[in-house]
């Protein structure tokens, strides 16, 4: 716990206007995401679980910078990011990177996997076309895509198919951190599984970093180090994702866990 | 989730030029165009007397005159000649507005969705303020500022269709800017501008195409009346509008002035229009998603003749035998179900688990016929329901109308998305005061009570007042309770749940997991559930059976299947799923489920499978019986007798 983080969020909070009545009354401010910290050293893997609208989705948002915060402050590696710098900006953006929930939404249809995956090559680097495609080349088989596959479309495969073409174009500038956002929750258990390997294997041969954001304590389990757990837009506990599931201190984890079904599975399947 | 949504996807693979001549209409039109606009482009090639050229001794000759062979017009111009450069400039200047007003109004929509907020209120007033004024009165007031003319009556109707571009493509571009993809682009460090180019534009560009086909006849006929009105071309420039309009006086004394030019602008303006709608079948989203075709009040049977009526005690609610329902689409057959047989009892419940294109929807959804068709076709087995009053009937042969009754009455089916099944409109309590009044023939007033008393039953909060509620003031699991007072009003026999806590979270999914459990043994009824979550499948059902490629790969009480998978498929299936207290590492089962139209022979698992072995390759691989009541589809299975279980 002593080493530098990674990736640090200090205090940020998300403001929305809320739906008013009447066009003359005030907006009410909606906090969806209220006064959260989290750091990430890096290698480690942090869970961000929570059920719909806790705000986990946000959070993830403006720690890429899709979306600003309306207040606190996100820093990458010690500097200060999507404050405003472009240059600075920039360069993290090839740092951190994310994968969505919706595999083939987060996929242009009209396009080719080469032309989604180099997508980042173009628009961060300047890298030549001959460069990009070697590169192209390098991360389908990085991810499991066999090389025919360069000029399909995204329709033409499966969901677990799509999410790995998600997670080469994420990894195409060499992010060390990806904001996974649900990236397996639309899938089956078989493909699942397969996408929880393939993510595990490349933080370890890539020593990435991951926020892992889901609604699956299960999955979490499998895959995160640390576990924050948010409920209505704040973090309510977090700590290493042992203590975090065996010992919850906070009511609301206790609930979370109660809740996840599977209890008579697993006394069945080992046989107690 | 669900495996219908396969075949629908690939019934609209093909390339878009074969499904467009697909339709007879489409050809016409295009063969219309095709001779219409041939003659027109040729016109400078063909051998045609000057258009604009007087002869006062040859003024209005009668059709088939010599060197006339349409005639001539009261200046003595060759019509022929005129009509078909008029058909050129007409079709000219129909084009070039339709591209200019395509060109701005898209510009226009792209930016106000993209950018939002100010610039999408600025924008869209103007264009709305532009709508604001009558159609053609504001193309008049344009050309009347800028003087007649050819130029000026395009750029009139131009700006007047801008408003139809921006619109459509706004439309259109707000669905796409919230998409996932176009965030990813942000994060690939795209330009706004590239963004709007390469992400958002390519894929409003169906609703471009399909706003110019429409209008491109609208502006043709506009052209034609400004010019008609002696705003548009100039004499002695012959364009279909002017020619109409020189022939106006003489269509007493010689109508086919008048006639040819209105014949032509009618042919242009048919096959344009047919060519348009083909056009926008093939391209629009919105008719994408199979609007037209309307499905059947019933899934299609193509079935064998009936077999003998079984037996079944009255604690037997339902048995289906050697079920098959297929999709049929194209040339190909996607066996969707194929040869599925299962018994439901009197308060049990049986778990139905498989992967997405497994067959678990469309098994259900085959039992009251409620599979789409097209493409879906029941093609063999029965459905054995035990009535309380008639005894057994076969649900796969009852006349529609017959299993319509029992649709929400004896079996009552619960869906996973509460919002797309119930009715937005209609208040919930209303809802499920409907099913009492149409199936029990109860009184409007009973109904509201019984329906406030249902809703209390599923433990909705205040239920008198959340019956006045409409389905979107609900959250996600409270509308789920709703469907489930539906279901239960009845007081069905099965209760069919396809699905029915996926879309809620987890502290909510387990509130309405006990209450369907609850309820089902308080009302004896057979439940069949439905999930992909074996975890559910274990905390809820009583019985089991897997499913793999539309055929059930085994069965077997929950505890003894949990304990002791004997399918392979079971096996590793069960080893990919993510415990919360264990940390036994998952292991994935590498390669994909085949395609449903392409199924090899033997075990559909076995290119999957590590025990796989030649005899796993050939034949039908039978259901074996592997203890009392568990069965296994699979050579290896322990204790493998032959006999095939119900």
């Amino acid at each position: 716990m002593t080493e530098a983080p990674l990736i640090e969020a200090k205090a940020v909070t998300k403001r929305f206007p809320g739906r008013r009545a009447f066009p003359w009354q005030k907006a009410p401010v909606l906090e969806a995401v209220k006064n959260v910290s989290v750091s990430v050293p890096r290698g480690v893997s942090l869970g961000i679980v929570g059920e719909s609208g806790c705000g986990k989705s946000t959070l993830a948002r403006m720690l890429v910078g899709l979306t600003r915060a309306s207040a606190g402050t996100i820093d990458i590696d010690g500097q200060r990011v999507w404050a405003g710098d472009r240059a600075v900006n920039r360069q993290a953006r090839q740092r951190i990177q994310m994968v969505f929930q919706d595999p083939l939404g987060s996929l242009n249809p009209r396009k080719t996997v080469r032309q989604l995956i180099e997508a980042p090559l173009i628009g961060l680097t300047g890298m030549a076309a001959a460069e990009r495609r070697v590169r192209v080349e390098a991360l389908m088989d990085l991810v499991g895509l066999r090389p025919e596959f360069i000029h399909r479309h995204a329709h033409e495969f499966s969901g677990g198919q799509c999410q790995r073409i998600g997670i080469a174009r994420a990894l195409a500038t060499e992010a060390d951190i990806l904001i996974l956002d649900e990236p397996v929750s639309a899938l089956d258990v078989s493909i699942q599984a397969q996408i929880l390997k393939l993510l595990a294997d490349l933080r370890q041969r890539l020593g990435l970093t991951y926020l892992f954001i889901s609604h699956d304590l299960s999955v979490v389990n499998h895959i995160c180090d640390q576990v924050a757990v948010m409920y209505f837009g704040e973090v309510v506990e977090t700590g290493p994702t042992d203590s975090v599931l065996r010992n919850p201190a906070h009511d609301y984890t206790r609930r979370l866990l109660a809740a996840v079904p599977g209890d008579r599975l697993e006394a069945l399947r080992t046989g107690s | 989730m669900t495996a219908t949504a396969m075949p629908e996807r690939r019934a609209r693979s093909g390339s878009a030029w074969s499904r467009l001549v697909a339709n007879p209409l489409t050809v016409i039109g295009l063969f219309l165009l095709a001779v219409l606009g041939g003659l027109a482009l040729a016109a400078p090639i063909l051998p045609l007397a000057n258009p604009d050229a007087t002869s006062l001794s040859e003024r209005l000759t009668p059709l088939f005159s010599p060197g006339a062979w349409l005639g001539t017009d009261h200046l003595g111009r060759d019509l022929l000649s005129r009509l078909i450069w008029g058909t050129r400039v007409s079709i000219a200047v129909g084009l070039a507005a339709t591209l200019a007003a395509a060109l701005i109004g898209s510009t226009i929509g792209l930016v106000a969705a993209f950018y939002g907020r100010w610039v999408d209120a600025v924008l869209m007033r103007t264009i709305d303020t532009l709508m604001a004024f009558p159609y053609l009165l504001l193309a008049l007031a344009i050309v009347a500022a800028l003087g007649p003319g050819l130029l000026n009556a395009l750029m009139a109707i131009a700006v007047v269709n801008i408003p139809f571009f921006a619109r459509a493509v706004r439309g259109q571009a707000l669905a796409i800017k919230n998409q996932d993809y176009v965030a990813a682009a942000r994060l690939s460090g795209f330009s706004d501008a590239r963004i709007i180019l390469t992400e958002i534009l390519p894929n409003v560009l169906p609703v471009v195409i399909v706003t110019m086909s429409s209008t491109l006849s609208w502006m043709i006929l506009e052209t034609a009346g400004l010019s008609f009105l002696g705003l548009g071309a100039q004499p002695p420039t012959a364009d279909l509008g002017s020619m109409l309009g020189d022939g106006r006086d003489l269509i007493h004394r010689a109508p086919m002035v008048a006639l040819l030019p209105g014949l032509v602008i009618l042919l242009l303006a048919i096959g344009i229009n047919l060519v348009g709608d083909g056009v926008r079948d093939v391209l629009d989203p919105r008719l994408k998603s199979g609007a037209l075709t309307r499905p059947a009040a019933a899934t299609k049977r193509r079935l064998p003749p009936a077999p003998g009526t079984p037996e079944m005690d009255e604690r037997l609610v339902l048995s289906v035998r050697n079920l098959s329902t297929f999709f049929e689409v194209g040339g190909r057959t996607l066996k969707a179900v194929h040869d599925v047989s299962f018994e439901v009892r009197r308060g049990e419940a049986l778990g139905v688990v498989g992967e997405s294109g497994s067959g678990k929807s469309v098994t259900a959804l085959s039992l009251l016929g409620l599979v789409a068709s097209p493409p879906g076709v029941i093609t063999d087995g029965a459905i054995w329901f035990n009535d309380r009053q008639r005894g057994p009937m076969d649900l796969a042969r009852l006349p529609v109308k017959e299993l319509q009754q029992l649709r929400g009455s004896r079996i009552a089916y619960i869906f996973q998305d509460p919002l797309t099944a119930l009715h937005p409109v209609l208040k919930v309590g209303f809802q499920v005061a409907e099913t009492l009044v149409v199936h029990q023939g109860m009184g409007w007033a009973d109904a509201r009570r019984e329906a406030v008393r249902l809703l209390d039953m599923v433990k909705l909060p205040t239920p008198a007042e959340k019956a006045h509620a409409y389905p979107h003031e609900l959250s996600g699991g409270q509308r789920q309770r709703v469907m489930i007072a539906m279901a239960l009003a009845n007081r069905p026999d099965l209760i069919v749940a396809d699905e029915p806590t996926t879309a809620l979270d987890v502290t909510t999914q387990r509130r309405v997991l006990e209450l369907l459990d609850e309820l089902r043994r308080e009302h004896d009824a057979a439940l069949l559930f439905i999930s992909h979550d074996f975890g559910v499948i274990a905390d809820l059902c009583d019985r089991v059976q897997v499913m793999y490629a539309g055929e059930v790969v085994e069965r077997a009480p929950s505890a003894e299947l949990f304990r002791n998978p004997s399918h392979p498929y079971t096996r590793r299936l069960l080893d990919c799923v993510p415990s919360l207290t264990d940390d036994r590492k998952i292991e994935a089962i590498p390669g994909l489920p085949p395609a449903v139209d392409r199924l090899p022979p033997g075990c559909p698992f076995a290119d999957r499978c590590e025990e796989a072995e030649a005899a796993c390759r050939e034949g039908t691989i039978a259901l074996r019986q592997v203890s009392d009541r568990h069965a296994a589809r699979c050579i290896h299975a322990p204790g493998a007798a032959l006999a095939e279980a119900s």
